[in-house]
């Protein structure tokens, strides 16, 4: 069988992982290894009194108390936020102060105040609990609609009104007249539920720091270390670039939590440096809860007219970004540059207007979540399409395909230009998956077992393979979102591959593997990829957004390319041939039709040689390359989901889920299909039972799993998983990627069918069973009334 | 967690004499709610009990229509135990529908109702069974037993060893799991006894398990689905929190208990 592109091997990585072997940052043992365990803040919002860390010094076991006044007066800067976000005024995003521990205030429950270093997790957690601080406490804003209230306590003081930026885009005139000259307006009050990433893994650190070398070794759970490195270096300025050498081993889940550099990375190294230990903190699974960025929390109202034909005329939204009490790493990116970009959907829309309004809140930092802004923009989209096919009182599906996008490529007003899609074959292959035309007799059917059953679609597009360069320089992204790949063929024909993508899930072992075995026509097992260590990869993005697909395997293609020149230079030279008369395959560089044919591997022993090279040729057998994309990626695609709800306890099953996507060209459709499983899984999650919930006083009430809802193996169905792909236009292999597709359109989906089963469509996330009940009471009395 | 002293008992007098030998001791059973509670260090008892493996404490024994379990005993061996089945089935499925395998397999009988969690489900059987609990010194009525929320009629140190009851003629248990932890965010424990019906509800509660006497009551009338209609427990009584107000779990009480008077008429 072909283990090359588009053949389902399975995961090189499994052996590893499934039988215990894997190797994550919380099994790293260091010689002469301490652990950090931090203080945080019982309070949403209060100032710091003092620190009393005499009582925790004397406790056994304990080699050191640190605190915020300590680091900042070591010189450890604050973090950031590394995309520049402007006002519609022109003026700059109003970023506050956020020291990795707590000086003068604390802003949300967790905030990191002290950290203890001891010789054990016991003795330090011991200590950490007998630092006495004492607080002022000050009045919360726990929630937008508080923090953006008149009179609402100030979290920083260069943010008044607790306004980070008030943003737009698109074009505000043309979308007001279009949509006062609309034959029907369908307008929505739309709610983004709050999440807890949740990955497996929870975040871990081992800091090691070496006197002699002054050099500093981070092992963290990091999607991204190179980046890692940069910031702590360059912004944290914990140490120089050439003195920091981050390595992300094995990483168990990230979903875009694992991308950002927090307060306890940043405070392990600088603690190993004051210790002279290496110092290890693994949080605790409350910590995630407390810690971790969360996800989406969005309040918005939207506006789509549509003329008497049904064609969408405008389209209007206004969006209030919750970014809890600082602003992290991608936070400013994703409620702009990843959510008003996609909200023509898969549709021709002329005029599109988006304002989002950020604020912060005393609550734990909001950022990139599996699909970041997209889902928001999918959910927002989509429930709009089908409460105005119901308003006008047309069929769903054929109100999307009167509206869908058909030529390409196309250019929305609000800066995306599409490539390439089908979206009206990925429709039709999901309504026939479904049997759509078949619903009116199960919902009959459904009815007579005393079950409401509904139906509910949702024609998801996304951006993936972030991202072009210099487009996201302009927008303001403080780094180039290339990505870059080296290729050593060894002296026996080995090849080890090395890139800049991580993967904490996605199996790039093996697909990275495949590319390259397809290109070479070598054994899948000849080819070992390198990822997740700064010294060892020459440096690299990292990985989130879809990315590793369209833009990491792109630079692998681009190293491939390179070598494949030299390859035929070196055979060219042994065969006496023309480089172009070579074929590549089987294991062979060789003319066709002729006995002229050279192992795969001799080329590598002649390239490593040197005995017989072209002249001027260097020996070696190895190139790296940069890949810069030119444009983003869209993969998109139709979900069906078919409900049926229990009006008795307003239960909610997904009785049956179809997915056909457009992904492009794909390297390995059983771990595509595995990707698209979670993210839907992860989706029903979103949309039926997850939910960080913090009270008024900012004290989170979901921060358990007695409490936090994750989906379960019994809470999704067997997945019908369809493709209908056209090829990317824009990269080497036409891949477009798949990692988020399935958390950004099932949503809507599910919502879109729960809707539709119990005729009430005032239904927010989490469409929990007893939000449910109650809107089945209000459709049940209005059908009565009636 | 903290570190601390662990003993094991092999009886339960043994396990009395080495608890009073502590300084804050605790006794130790499945550990399914204790355990996770020091891990968390919610709780730091000096010294844990240990009596899991106390002989007298465990097995089950039925006799006629009488049962006695041990208070050792774990839902899983209530689960499976084919006497108490042919007796008091809705025991055993109740049993079978707690937690995860882990848990079941773990936690115990005696544990489960010593915590009375408002939102576990033997306090609702107990009551619905209308129970006798046992403890070295006496025997406590479940309707004295379950005083309130993790409250109950124990001593500090008391120990329980067995509970008893006799089987119903007939008897069903309907639970709505919450959807995180999957307590029962409303359980009813319907039986048909010699006496008349008794309706045990856990979960809904803001006070822990109750007896819902106005279902008792309808159901004494006629025991069938409809006796039930219209028939609910007071809205402002139930526990309203994330998962659901009072309104939703006092509808779930009527919806549990239609389902569990249909599962057995």
């Amino acid at each position: 069988m072909s283990e090359g592109i588009g053949a389902p091997v399975k995961r090189k990585e499994d052996k590893r992982f499934i039988t215990g072997k894997g190797k994550y940052t919380d099994d790293i043992r260091m010689e002469n290894q301490a652990y950090a365990a931090f203080v945080r803040s019982p309070h949403a919002h209060a100032e710091i009194k003092g620190i009393e860390t005499s009582a925790a010094e004397e406790m056994s076991g304990v080699i050191a108390v640190l605190d915020g006044a300590q680091l900042t007066g070591d010189g450890i800067g604050n973090l950031i936020c590394g995309w520049a976000i402007s006002s519609k005024d022109g003026s700059p995003m109003n970023m506050g102060a956020w020291s990795a521990l707590a000086t003068e205030k604390v802003r949300y429950v967790g905030d990191a105040v002290a950290v203890v270093i001891a010789e054990s997790k016991d003795e330090a957690q011991a200590a950490a609990e007998s630092v006495e601080v004492s607080y002022n406490e000050l009045p919360v804003a726990a929630n937008i609609a508080a923090a953006l209230a008149d009179g609402a306590t100030e979290i920083h003081d260069n943010a008044p009104g607790n306004v980070i930026y008030d943003w737009e885009l698109g074009d505000g005139d043309a979308t007001d007249a279009a949509l006062a000259g609309a034959a029907h307006v369908t307008e929505m009050d739309i709610s983004n539920n709050r999440l807890a990433p949740n990955a497996m893994e929870p975040r871990s650190a081992v800091a090691t720091y070496d006197d002699a070398e002054d050099h500093y070794t981070l092992y963290s759970t990091s999607q991204n270390p190179h980046v890692a490195r940069l910031v702590l270096s360059a912004f944290y300025q914990v140490a120089p670039e050439h003195k920091l050498r981050v390595i992300a081993p094995d990483v168990g889940g990230g979903f875009g939590s694992k991308i950002y550099i927090y307060p306890e990375e940043i405070v392990c190294l600088w603690a190993s440096m004051k210790t002279r230990r290496s110092v290890k903190w693994t949080a605790e699974r409350t910590e995630s809860f407390l810690t971790d960025a969360h996800g989406r929390d969005h309040v918005t109202k939207a506006r789509m007219g549509f003329d008497a034909d049904g064609r969408i005329v405008g389209f209007k939204v206004s969006t209030k970004a919750n970014f809890g009490a600082y602003m992290s790493l991608f936070s400013s990116a994703v409620p702009t540059y990843l959510y008003a970009t996609l909200l023509s959907g898969t549709y021709d829309i002329p005029a599109i207007h988006c304002e989002v309004l950020a604020c912060y809140t005393n609550t734990v930092p909001v950022d990139a979540y599996r699909g970041a802004g997209r889902p928001e923009a999918s959910f927002v989209v989509e429930r709009l399409m089908e409460t105005a096919a119901r308003e006008m009182g047309k069929d769903p599906a054929e109100l999307r395909r009167a509206n869908f996008v058909k030529d390409f490529p196309y250019q929305t007003q609000v800066i995306m230009n599409y490539d390439s899609g089908d979206f009206e074959g990925n429709m039709n292959q999901a309504m026939e998956a479904a049997d759509w035309a078949g619903f009116a007799a199960r919902k009959a059917e459904a009815a007579n077992r005393g079950r409401l059953r509904g139906i509910g679609m949702a024609c998801y597009i996304e951006a993936c393979g972030i991202a072009p360069s210099a487009a996201v320089g302009s927008l303001g992204a403080g780094v180039g979102l290339w990505e870059s790949a080296e290729v050593r063929v060894n002296p026996v024909g080995t090849i080890e591959v090395l890139t800049g993508s991580h993967s904490h899930g996605q199996g790039h072992e093996t697909t990275f593997a495949q590319v390259v075995a397809e290109r070479f026509g070598v054994p899948l097992d000849s080819i070992q990829i390198v990822h997740g260590d700064t010294d060892k990869v020459q440096f690299g993005m990292g990985t989130y957004g879809s990315r590793s697909g369209p833009v990491g395997i792109s630079a692998i293609v681009k190293a491939c390319d390179k070598v494949e020149v030299k390859v035929r230079k070196i055979a060219a030279h042994l065969l006496e041939c023309n480089p172009d008369e070579l074929v590549i395959e089987d294991s062979q560089v060789k003319v066709p039709g002729t006995n002229k044919a050279l192992g795969w591997h001799e080329v590598g022993l002649a390239a490593y040689t040197a005995h017989n090279l072209p002249a001027d040729m260097e020996p070696g057998l190895k190139e790296g390359a940069f890949y810069d994309p030119e444009n983003f990626t869209f993969p998109m695609g139709c979900f069906i989901a078919e409900v049926e709800i229990d009006p008795g306890t307003g239960k909610t099953d997904i009785v049956k889920f179809v997915a056909s996507d457009d992904f492009g060209v794909i390297i390995n459709p059983m771990i595509v299909e595995g990707q698209v499983h979670g993210g839907i899984a992860q989706g029903v999650g979103q949309a039926l039972l997850e939910e960080m919930v913090y009270d008024e006083s900012g004290q989170p009430v979901s921060g358990s799993y007695m409490d936090y809802t994750m989906p379960r193996a019994e809470d999704v169905p067997s997945f019908v998983v369809e493709h209908h792909n056209t090829r990317c236009t824009t990269n080497p292999l036409g891949i477009k990627g798949c990692g988020e597709a399935g958390a950004i359109g099932s949503p809507p989906a599910v919502i879109n069918a729960i809707t539709d089963a119990i005729d009430n469509n005032d239904i927010s996330m989490p469409a929990t069973s007893a939000k449910v009940w109650a809107a089945i009471q209000v459709s049940g009395t209005r059908m009565a009334a009636e | 967690m903290h570190s601390l002293n662990y003993h094991k008992a092999s009886n339960a007098s043994e396990a009395a004499r080495l608890l009073s030998g502590t300084e804050d001791g605790k006794f130790l059973a499945g550990g399914q709610t204790l355990i996770p509670a020091m891990k968390t260090r919610l709780a730091a008892p000096s010294d844990l009990v240990d009596v899991s493996g106390a002989a007298d404490l465990r097995g089950i024994t039925v006799s006629g229509r009488e049962v006695r379990i041990g208070a050792a005993t774990t839902h899983a061996e209530v689960a499976a135990d084919d006497a108490l089945r042919k007796v008091c089935p809705s025991i055993c499925d109740m049993a079978a529908n707690i937690g995860d395998p882990a848990v079941r397999h773990r936690g115990t009988i005696g544990g489960s109702i010593a915590n009375n969690d408002p939102a576990a489900d033997y306090p609702a059987a107990m009551l619905a069974l209308g129970a006798t609990i046992k403890t070295a010194s006496r025997e406590i009525a479940a309707d004295e037993f379950f005083v309130g929320l993790f409250e109950t009629a124990l001593e500090d140190d008391e120990l329980i060893t067995s509970i008893g009851f006799t089987a119903p003629a007939a008897g069903a248990y309907a639970k709505f799991p919450n959807p995180a932890s999957r307590y029962a965010m409303c359980g009813v424990f319907v039986a048909r006894g010699d006496d008349g019906v008794r309706v045990g509800v856990t979960g809904a509660s803001a006070d822990g398990a109750f007896r819902a006497g106005d279902l008792e009551a309808a159901l004494d009338g006629a025991f069938s689905v409809d006796a039930l209609d219209g028939i609910s427990v007071n809205a402002e009584e139930m526990l309203s929190d994330i998962h659901g107000d009072g309104v939703y779990r006092a509808n779930l009480v009527s919806v549990m208990a239609k389902r569990a008077v249909a599962a057995v008429s």
